[in-house]
């Protein structure tokens, strides 16, 4: 059973056991634009929940992607160097960023609900 | 930023970029689309194999009218204006009385008319025009036109397309300008843009603008393009942002602009700062603009630090970003005159960490102007 969660800062976290995968939501990609370059974090990379761990840039910018919960990284997603627009073709499947061993699961319980998030981004 | 929208400036085809589904964002006091819903890569992609539509209304305007009017305006600028034949437009720098850059624009001389015509930058326009005024005061009369709108199409369908509006128009070449009527609208037209495609600039009457703009996009060739794309052709053409690659600390030598002086000018060194300037074209200047490529995939920004291979500061990128038609990021920026070499490896500190770029000749994507065929002076490009 996988269930997904939801930053403010729109990325989406699927939870599956110990691991959860990390990507940017459709909302995210959207307002982005085309993107053009995808930097993900390396395998063993520990990262602190809030902390910088991809970057994703569009044409015009560049933006961050932030760790939803503590954990050390498992894998990047290795498809997203030679083909960054899978982000907006399937930002939510194909177009993951990292995977991780969650650190601390009660961390999740603070993320929004895909509910929840849907009327975040409807107050936005 | 939609709190400031009240306070924005709206160009004539406002309500057509909302019907079209344009993103509006702040720029340069107006409200203007920086993507249409096609996104900034496919509009690029499209300007360079067809034809885009591009709303430029925010830029200035003008007419200056007097007596011995090209000397008047060789005051504030370089270029050769005296020698500007009818008909014809040209690129020239502004400069201020250090020699360095008020901003960038455009002078026409329309055949069997004694004023010139000018198009300034957006955000500078009301400066450039109370400076120009000032300097010129008692020898000519600048007169803005904030009325007219400003649309161009560029790319290599872009002479086809107009053709169809106003018959024999694809028959001027570049750096042309002609008053035309499009769709039945009258028009000043310049075969010039900044996309680095063959294409057109279209002053209108405002009130014209809007149904001329529908009338082009109707054509099966033409998309809208929005500022977003508007900047990544203009940094794969190599042409600079002015704000950005020229500004007031630079002067026309350091930006690799002195091709834009004009040769009779070089003699006379009547322009401002002209012995320093002078100086610098025999000496060399510490620093120089020049294209960059980095060797990997991630995309330098403005701001972003140049290094050399010990680490050391050696200058800063201006403009920078992803190129769609290059596929590869690409940018421009001042580096010190011993790395300006094209070939030159250097380091981009992106994020922190030192990513190998070169020093690159411009434009990243060839120049498809369509020049007049009888054999030209130099290699000057606008």
């Amino acid at each position: 059973m996988s269930e997904t969660r939801y930053t403010d800062q729109h990325e989406w976290v699927r939870v599956d056991g110990d691991e959860a995968t990390v990507g940017i939501t459709k909302y995210a990609a959207e307002q982005l634009g085309d993107v053009v370059f995808v930097e993900v974090p390396e395998t063993g990379r520990n990262l602190g929940k809030g902390g910088e761990a991809a970057v994703v840039e569009s044409v015009k910018a560049a933006s961050e992607v932030y760790a939803p919960v503590d954990g050390d990284v498992t894998a990047g997603n290795p498809a997203l160097a030679d083909d960054p627009a899978k982000v907006n073709a399937d930002p939510e499947g194909e177009g993951w960023f990292f995977k991780l061993k969650i650190a601390d699961k009660s961390q999740l319980e603070k993320l929004m609900t895909a509910a929840q998030y849907a009327e975040f981004v409807k107050g936005l | 930023m939609t709190d400031t929208n009240q306070t924005l400036l709206r160009t004539p085809l406002n309500a057509l970029h909302a019907e079209l589904g344009a993103k509006l964002v702040p720029f340069a006091g107006y409200e203007m689309p920086v993507q249409y819903p096609a996104g900034v890569l496919k509009e690029h992609l499209h300007t360079r194999a067809s034809a885009g539509l591009f709303d430029v209304s925010h830029m200035g305007q003008a007419f200056l009218a007097g007596d011995d009017l090209g000397r008047a305006l060789e005051s504030v600028t370089p270029a050769d204006v005296v020698g500007l034949k009818e008909g014809m437009q040209r690129y020239g720098l502004l400069l201020n009385d250090q020699g360095t850059i008020k901003d960038d624009f455009m002078f026409s001389r329309l055949v069997g008319e004694r004023d010139l015509y000018l198009v300034v930058n957006a955000g500078t326009k009301d400066g450039d025009f109370a400076y120009i005024a000032e300097k010129l005061r008692g020898k000519a009369t600048l007169t803005p036109k904030p009325d007219r709108a400003l649309l161009a199409l560029q790319g290599p369908k872009a002479g086809e397309v107009l053709e169809r509006h106003s018959p024999g128009i694809d028959q001027i070449t570049f750096m042309k300008v002609v008053r035309a009527t499009i769709a039945g609208a009258p028009a000043i037209v310049s075969r010039s843009g900044y996309t680095g495609e063959d294409g057109f600039e279209i002053s209108l009457e405002g009130r014209d603008a809007e149904r001329v703009a529908r009338v082009l996009l109707n054509e099966p060739e033409v998309l809208p393009i929005g500022l977003g794309a508007r900047d990544s052709l203009r940094l794969e053409a190599g042409l600079c942002l002015y704000g950005h690659d020229i500004d007031e600390t630079t002067d026309p030598v350091e930006a690799d602009l002195v091709w834009s002086i004009g040769r009779r000018r070089k003699e006379q060194k009547d322009f401002p700062a002209a012995e320093k300037i002078m100086a610098e074209i025999g000496n060399g200047t510490r620093r120089k603009r020049v294209g960059i490529r980095p060797d990997g995939r991630a995309p330098a920004r403005e701001g972003t630090e140049v290094a050399d291979k010990t680490g050391r500061i050696i200058g800063r990128i201006t403009s920078g970003g992803f190129g769609p038609s290059a596929n590869a990021p690409v940018a421009m920026g001042y580096v010190e005159t011993a790395f300006a070499a094209d070939g030159t490896e250097i380091n981009l500190m992106v994020r922190g960490k030192a990513l190998p770029a070169r020093v690159a000749p411009m434009p990243f994507a060839p120049h498809r102007y369509k020049r007049a065929a009888k054999p030209t002076q130099s290699g000057a490009t606008a």
